[in-house]
């Protein structure tokens, strides 16, 4: 019989490590490798052309490498549930394969999926490979609950099996007889779009800061890896004014894409560790990258609310401020702080910033200043950020806004200070804020505050050319953290700090003092008891009374030990 | 508990019959009129029950299903009204157009206002960022003539709304609640437009009983305005005001015989303006408030630019929990190791990339008695944090420190800290971490 294969690419945008692709191939005579372009699904209208773009450029490349191998890509418009029974029929196909998404509603059109080739008589063929572990596996060894603490999230993952090896990467052998029927007018009918078919205006557009693509994804990983080797150092880098630029050894929007690897990347990193390191077990903090987008994923997997606050078990509900135009000047840059200003300008411009960075300005927008919820920071991101999954956005938002993951809200990031403290000069500022370009350092992080003359100098007023500070930072970081704190006062659970703890600490001890005046009064009742047996079984039978006894010590015992239940029972709770 | 076929299963209701008795009334009368039906007599029992049983189910239901349930028959309508039902209330007065979370309908507040306001005693308004919500907070509370409240709490859960409403129509709804009450122990109004003329009215009406009082960033009381209400509700435990409102007098006040022990001081520095000038408090003045009240918690934020320290920790001041919102030099944090003997709590939001190793290891010499710490921006190398850790050793039940704070040396790099950390702690340890991505 003839076997028709129909890998379907989501994410996993690769030929290295793709083992549902692998496996498929296997036994087959055709392969046609597709993409669909869900004009609905893939993000709607809530993707920016920096992402776009991205995509375009790895199915381009994932063309180009397929196009060596005698195969090529098959771009196709339309809905998976529209586009696939078609494709069965006209294709005649009786195998289909894709990688695994564990978020929840790649879950739910991968059911919907299933559903149809089965009716259709069509073999399904899935595998894991987008992310380190099974992660059913780890909920289920967490006793059937997502690791809520990334502390937890690292215990569990100690208990796992190893990380499986790469699969094998598609090369002619891999294919063998397997052929892929292409017609003349293939570029017509499946070829990648351009931007501007698509309907982006592209004039004007700068150089991809962020090339996308398996084979600059694989080049990247050289050269990280070489930098690595290089500093002979695993520890994290310190941060500094380079570290805010797009770096050449940068990974992240590949993995998100899947153009490379999480397991090569994994194994590459412990087999050069071990060659600096003697041989030494790598710890965990070398895989910090990889295993924060795992901890996201796990937790996401099974709740689809997980982008939301309401409804969502695992978010606080915070009486957040719905304020379109304060979202704007954030989401724009213009909220006159130059530090988030320009991070924002980056983000825009080239779609990825540092994760300090992120850290800076997601805490502006909710508990540090704007008090705006982190949905609509979630949602800004999506469209910007080239590394930016459903999963880790919005894990992270969460996160940085505290509304999960009992994280300590008392630190907030001031948009002066830590910029100055990052990059004293201010030259991240001025090249991308050049209407700053002409303030001293002194001045360049607080342009407010610099006197007329200064302002002149820098052909630059405040308030005309540069907008003034949107709100006062000081002012609003103490109402915001009053606002955390009567939330989290609520949450009978939290133990936070700048809490004024003293209603709890009190109740503790008065617990304490009770117990032992319990324990007291038992002592002397069991004693009085013990004196009374004495005397009473004395009067009788010597030998009667050592049973006696014994019963005594038993019932001492049992209620010895009833009051170690009970002790430990309350430094539990404590 | 005996199970009864068409009774509410009671629960422990001391106050009343048990409720097999009450059922075994009810079906003496069903018998003695000897219906056939006992899916009828079903029914009469459930609307038969009795008030003080109902009220006692009703109190575990949320509101909303408390009013679904009193929609059922008249009995039920009728104990939903009970007093003992209305006693606390917290008003949600949010709008769609600023507000992700529901508001408390307005039918509700007709009625709570109408048939309740006499039973109120511990009421609060939670309003958001826009104004409409402070003012209806404002309204309802001009119309709270009825009420002997013991707590209100007018809670901005955004921005200071109530900031925007007109001081005047803020402040005579205030007095009305002062007035009408009179048995006021706890009392809630930070950042609002309360002044001292108001106070005077709070003073004149409950000082046997105010015993709580938060009114941090309250920019329209004066120094004088606070210390009458010190020098006459001598019930005043807690208190919670801006550090231009502290003055001598005012701990002198707290302090004098007459005065109940303080427990709970919360004290907010903010910075109006860089290079504000901050008056000092005189250590004789902090030496009686401990005389007079030992264990009272001294609890300060700090929301200033680095250069305002000047006025602060040049002599021992007994503060207990401290809070840095703002970057704070190396310099203060000596001086807060030397003078602050008695400190519990720190939190440093940020310091600057000079590493705190000597500071640290001072406050863990002079500070006996701390027990919990958190850094945020600041570095310290990881020998001397472990050094820290060492000193303070079991008594520090909370150490949050964010990964990046931490320096590795020759000593000790960042995955053998968590181990050493640890053994002093004698739990397991992990510094704070951020997601990297």
């Amino acid at each position: 019989m003839v076997v028709n294969t129909i890998h379907w690419f989501r994410k996993g945008l690769r030929l290295h490590d793709n083992p549902s692709l692998k496996d498929s191939i296997r036994g087959s005579d055709t392969l046609r490798c597709i993409y669909i372009l869900d004009p609905w699904f893939a993000g709607s209208s809530n993707v920016g052309i920096n992402r776009w773009r991205f995509l375009l450029q790895c199915l381009e490349d994932l063309d180009a490498s397929l196009r060596k191998l005698n195969s090529r890509l098959f771009v196709i418009r339309g809905q998976p549930t529209d586009v696939f029974p078609r494709l069965f029929k006209e294709w005649q196909i009786n195998r289909l394969s894709y990688e695994y998404d564990s978020e929840p509603f790649g879950k739910e059109r991968d059911a919907a999926i299933q559903k149809l080739a089965n009716e259709a008589g069509v073999e399904v063929m899935v595998r894991i490979s987008h992310t380190l572990y099974n992660l059913d596996k780890i909920i289920e060894l967490n006793g059937n609950q997502p690791p809520l603490t990334y502390k937890r999230f690292q215990a569990v993952i100690n208990r796992m099996d190893a990380v499986e090896m790469p699969a094998e990467t598609i090369t002619f052998e891999v294919l063998k007889n397997c052929v892929t029927p292409i017609s003349e007018d293939h570029d017509e009918k499946f070829g990648v779009p351009s931007l501007e078919e698509l309907g982006f205006e592209t004039e004007g557009l700068t150089t991809a800061v962020w090339p996308g693509g398996e084979t600059e994804a694989l080049m990247r990983l050289e050269r990280h890896l070489e930098r690595k080797a290089w500093v002979a150092n695993f520890e994290r880098p310190r941060m500094n004014a380079n570290s805010l630029l797009a770096s050449p050894t940068g990974l992240s929007p590949y993995l998100r894409f899947g153009c490379l690897s999480c397991r090569l990347f994994y194994f590459k990193l412990t087999d050069l560790y071990r060659k600096v390191k003697k041989n030494h077990t790598p710890p965990l903090s070398l895989y910090g990258q990889l295993l924060w987008r795992e901890f996201f994923y796990t937790t996401a997997t099974n709740n689809p609310c997980f982008d939301k606050m309401d409804g969502n078990p695992i978010c606080v509900q915070i009486p957040w401020d719905r304020n379109p135009e304060a979202l704007a000047k954030w989401a724009e840059g213009r909220t006159g702080f130059p530090w988030i200003d320009a991070i924002m300008t980056q983000l825009r411009q080239e779609g990825w910033i540092h994760h300090l960075a992120r850290h800076g300005v997601a805490c502006f927008l909710t508990r540090g200043d704007l008090w705006i919820s982190w949905e609509e920071g979630m949602k800004v991101f999506e469209e910007l950020l080239l590394d930016a999954d459903w999963s880790v956005n919005a894990g992270s938002w969460m996160w940085l806004s505290c509304s999960s993951f009992f994280q300590q809200f008392f630190h907030c990031y001031c948009p002066v200070g830590f910029g100055r403290r990052t990059d004293p000069n201010g030259d991240y500022i001025r090249r991308y804020l050049p209407i700053l370009r002409g303030f001293p350092a002194k001045y360049i992080y607080d342009p407010w505050n610099a006197p007329e003359e200064v302002q002149k100098a820098a052909k630059c007023i405040i308030g005309v050319h540069y907008p003034k500070p949107m709100v006062n930072h000081a002012e609003a970081s103490r109402i915001n953290i009053e606002r955390m704190k009567q939330i989290y006062q609520q949450l009978s659970c939290y133990r936070g700090l700048g809490m004024d703890r003293i209603c709890l600490t009190r109740g503790n001890s008065l617990n304490l003092e009770v117990i032992i005046i319990m324990i007291i009064i038992s002592i002397q009742f069991i004693f009085f008891q013990l004196s009374n047996f004495h005397e009473g079984a004395g009067a009788h039978h010597p030998g009667q009374s050592s049973s006696v006894c014994c019963g005594a010590l038993i019932i001492i015992i049992i209620m010895m030990m009833m009051m170690i239940i009970l002790l430990s029972g309350f430094f539990l709770i404590k | 508990m005996k199970r009864m076929k068409g009774g509410e299963e009671g629960s422990d209701d001391s106050s009343c019959e048990s409720p097999a008795e009450v059922c075994k009334k009810v079906r003496k009368q069903l018998s003695d009129d000897s219906e056939p039906e006992v899916a009828e007599s079903l029914d009469c029992n459930w609307a038969r029950l009795p008030q003080e049983l109902l009220l006692h189910i009703f109190q575990y239901l949320p509101l909303l299903d408390r009013a679904y349930a009193s929609q059922v028959c008249r009995g039920w309508n009728q104990a939903f009204h009970m007093p003992e039902l209305w006693r606390c209330f917290e008003f949600e007065l949010n709008q769609p157009a600023s507000s992700y979370l529901k508001a408390t309908h307005p039918d509700l507040i007709k009625q709570i206002i109408k048939r309740h306001s006499n039973h109120l005693q511990y009421v609060s308004f939670k309003v958001d960022s826009s104004t409409e919500s402070a003012e209806a907070a404002c309204d309802i509370l001009s119309q709270l003539v009825n009420c002997s409240l013991k707590t209100l709490g007018l809670i901005s859960t955004a921005r200071p709304s109530f900031m925007e409403v007109p001081k005047s129509h803020f402040i005579s709804a205030l007095t009305v609640v002062f007035v009408n009450s009179k048995s006021l122990s706890s009392l809630k109004i930070d950042d609002t437009p309360v002044d001292d003329p108001s106070l005077k009215v709070l003073v004149a009406n409950n000082s046997d009983t105010l015993k709580l009082l938060k009114m941090s960033s309250c920019p329209h009381v004066s120094p004088a305005g606070i210390l009458c209400v010190a020098d006459q509700c001598h019930g005043l435990r807690e208190l919670a005001l801006n550090y231009h409102l502290l003055s001598d007098e005012l701990l002198l006040a707290l302090s004098s015989e007459k005065h109940v022990h303080l427990e709970h001081l919360r004290i907010d520095v903010v910075s109006e303006n860089p290079g504000q000038h901050f008056h000092t408090i005189k250590k004789s003045s902090w030496d009686a408030m401990m005389r007079h009240s030992p264990k009272f918690n001294l609890v300060m934020y700090f929301f200033l630019y680095e250069d305002e320290f000047g006025p602060f920790f040049n002599e021992e001041i007994p503060v207990t929990h401290l809070y840095f919102g703002r970057s704070v030099s190396k310099e203060v944090l000596g001086r807060v190791g030397l003078h602050c003997p008695r400190l519990v709590e720190l939190v440093v939001c940020a310091n600057g990339l000079r590493p705190l190793d000597e500071e640290l290891i001072r406050i863990a010499k002079h500070c006996t008695q701390l027990s919990a710490i958190g850094l945020g921006e600041c570095e310290v190398s990881c020998s001397a944090f472990v050094e820290f850790v060492k000193m303070c050793g079991r008594r520090l039940s909370q150490l949050s420190i964010m990964e990046e704070v931490l320096i590795p040396d020759h000593k000790y790099s960042l995955d053998e800290i968590h181990w050493e950390v640890s053994k002093h702690l004698g739990r397991v340890w992990f510094p704070d971490m951020m997601p990297t991505w």
